[in-house]
């Protein structure tokens, strides 16, 4: 086994290598093809987000999403406007990028509310148990009990429409499926030695939570997450498809493609397909890295084992075999 | 015992029970021993003796509910560790009392790196940085064997053996006056038993810290201990010094111990296993709880719960045949 034993006087010229648990998770990661092409997607949709400000600068005071141009209305895409413009005029193209960064912030605030609260839920419940945990979870089934976008639409309805109160209310409705997570992973760990351990060096339960039992919990809730954006997104862009989301002028994809549903018919398909592609997008690129997270981090993986390229480097040694091989035949002719 | 001032810990009398639907679980009955500075206990027993139960119970760490500790003192350093709050017992642990877990593989945590392990300790029982401690903690890693290049690595990239001293280290980080080590080297193999033990008993005189080393390897109970204390069914039936104990072991079931033990010079064919099975805990025979198994029970042994006598200078038996014996013996002795 260890030769430490001897080597414990050895001078010591290296640092302690910092080998990051986050360069592990990568290495796995970027093996999954899709999931880079997801990482790539996100990064053109945040960079999209933020160059909207130079896209479509505001004229006199009046937001880039909202130039309306009567003489140029419903135009199908062209040079000028590769998207098209829209029943006011406005360029789809600058309608879209403005909207990118609607949807993220959707997307990061609810994910953040939802595990916010889901975690401290979730990991109390999971943690003290019994009394605590009964009381906890049955609230939490009660709105797991209700169906997502209903629960949205009710609390929307009650606040008002609107960006914040969307976001709300399905940063609500997704502090359940959190909750669960975490106490489940909560309930596995609790038993662990390790966290026995940690009592008997003296740590205090609020200690043991949150550094020795949320850190191993992460893995699922990032997936969760990664994945759960893109349902938020979804949400946010179907409440404003029906008209209880954000306000009529800013350019939310959703109620862009509500808008633009009624001109559908009549031929003017560049309305509706954009934004409704770039949902697509967006979600399918989330989805994608969400896969790609779940298996980079998933522990039974850890060994770092990678079929193709175990596949690569048995063939290149089949051909240093071949080759030496070869060499050795010719060798001997040469003896010969 | 009648240096009472000097001993490090004296347990006294403690009972521990398991409050469960089946039935009261008697783990640990009147058990009694104490211990000096820098002096090593042995506790041996069979699986269920309720070893275990006594480590956690003296670290305050029994489960409750179900477990109780009903009844009992625990003077440790003249504070009797029942009486004190559990922010002063978290003070204790780790700190004055540290434990050792059987399996090296699940009681660290497998998300922070080894160094924090140790360093996390140092931190909760001592003032000062976060640098000092990740200092104390690399002088540390260095004691156990280990060297300072691997101290940012993870648990998983570590062998047995050397989780077991970085489990060492996080126990000794402290200086701290007891250490239980509860079947430090079960879960290693017998070349690695061999290194980790020698590391416990030269550390162990390094720092004068006393042990409690529980065990069912009557081997390593000779290697390392001063003195031994045998349990059955959750009571200590005999307690000895280690040459004692050796020499003249006088409890039948210590002798059954010792002779399900094969011995190379003999030759035999079969072990000499005791019969029968560990009592129920839930329902203890009257008398003395090994009598169902004892080949030398008698009538009395059914009804009469021995007491701890002592047969000779420090050895301690609970038993009535042994005890009648004996006390013929030193009258023998007394008269001449």
């Amino acid at each position: 086994m260890d030769n430490n034993t001897q080597n414990a006087t050895v001078p010591k010229t290296k640092k302690p290598k910092k080998q990051s648990r986050f360069r592990e998770v990568w290495k796995r990661y970027k093996r999954s093809p899709l999931a880079i092409a997801g990482l790539f997607i996100i990064s053109c949709i945040i960079l999209l987000a933020l160059s909207a400000p130079f896209i479509a600068p505001s004229v006199d005071g009046m937001p880039g999403y909202n130039l309306q141009d009567w003489g140029n209305v419903r135009q199908f895409p062209s040079s000028e406007h590769i998207f098209g413009t829209d029943h006011l005029g406005r360029d789809v193209f600058s309608r879209i990028a403005h909207g990118a960064g609607i949807s993220l912030r959707v997307g990061i605030v609810v994910i953040t509310i939802g595990i916010t609260f889901g975690i401290t839920l979730g990991s109390i419940a999971g943690f003290y148990g019994g009394y605590i945990d009964n009381v906890f979870m049955r609230i939490i089934d009660i709105f797991l009990a209700i169906p997502n976008i209903l629960l949205a639409i009710a609390i929307v309805a009650a606040l008002e429409p609107g960006l914040t109160p969307v976001m709300i209310a399905v940063g609500i409705g997704a502090i359940p499926i959190y909750a669960r997570t975490v106490r489940a992973q909560v309930l596995t760990y609790r038993e662990q030695e390790f966290v026995e351990a940690a009592r008997a060096a003296g740590a205090s339960d609020f200690r043991i939570i949150v550094r020795h039992i949320l850190p191993n919990c992460m893995a699922p809730v990032i997936v969760e997450a990664s994945m759960g954006m893109a349902g938020a997104i979804l949400a946010a862009a179907g409440l404003s498809f029906i008209g209880l989301g954000i306000e009529p002028p800013l350019p939310e994809w959703g109620a862009m493609l509500s808008e633009g549903r009624i001109w559908m018919l009549a031929g003017y398909w560049h309305l509706t397909v954009f934004p409704g592609l770039m949902i697509a997008l967006i979600i399918f690129a989330l989805n994608m890295i969400g896969d790609g997270l779940r298996d980079a981090l998933d522990p039974k993986l850890r060994s770092g084992f990678s079929k193709r390229h175990f596949e690569r480097l048995k063939v290149q040694a089949a051909q240093k075999i071949q080759e030496q091989s070869q060499a050795t035949t010719v060798t001997k002719e040469g003896v010969a | 015992m009648d240096e009472k001032a000097t001993n490090l810990l004296d347990v006294k009398e403690l009972s521990i029970q398991f409050f469960l639907e089946e039935g009261t679980v008697h783990a640990v009955n009147n058990l009694s021993f104490s211990l000096k500075p820098g002096e090593t206990i042995g506790i041996v027993g069979e699986t269920g003796a309720g070893k275990t139960t006594t480590a956690l119970g003296i670290m305050r760490l029994v489960q409750s509910p179900p477990g109780m500790i009903v009844s009992g003192s625990i003077e440790f350093e003249g504070q009797n560790l029942l009486d004190i709050s559990e922010p002063e017992m978290r003070k204790v642990r780790g700190n004055k009392i540290s434990m050792i877990f059987q399996d090296p593989m699940t009681s660290l945590n497998p998300v922070i790196p080894v160094i924090d392990q140790i360093a996390e300790v140092i931190m909760l029982h001592n003032e000062g940085t976060a640098k000092d401690a990740i200092l104390k903690a690399e002088q540390m890693l260095e004691k156990v064997g280990i060297r300072i290049e691997r101290a940012r690595e993870y648990p998983h990239q570590f062998s047995g053996g050397m989780r077991q001293r970085v489990v060492i280290a996080i126990a000794l980080a402290c200086n701290p006056a007891l250490l239980i080590a509860d079947e430090p080297t079960s879960a290693l193999d017998v070349t690695i038993q061999a290194q980790v033990l020698e590391l416990m008993k030269d550390l162990k005189v390094e720092f004068n810290t006393s042990m409690i080393m529980i065990t069912h390897d009557l081997g390593i109970v000779a290697d390392i201990c001063d003195k031994v204390a045998i349990m059955y069914a959750g009571n200590v039936v005999e307690l000895a010094d280690k040459y004692q104990l050796f020499r003249n072991p006088q409890h039948p079931y210590t002798i059954g111990l010792f002779n399900s033990i094969p011995d190379i010079k003999k030759d035999e064919e079969t072990l000499k296993p005791i019969k029968g099975l560990m009592p129920d805990p839930t329902n203890l025979p009257s008398g003395c709880p090994f009598h169902p198994r004892c080949e030398s029970a008698m009538p009395r042994c059914f009804e009469i719960v021995p007491q701890m006598v002592e047969v000779s200078q420090g050895h301690y038996v609970k038993c009535l045949r042994c005890t009648e014996g004996s006390a013929q013996n030193n009258k023998n002795e007394g008269g001449a």
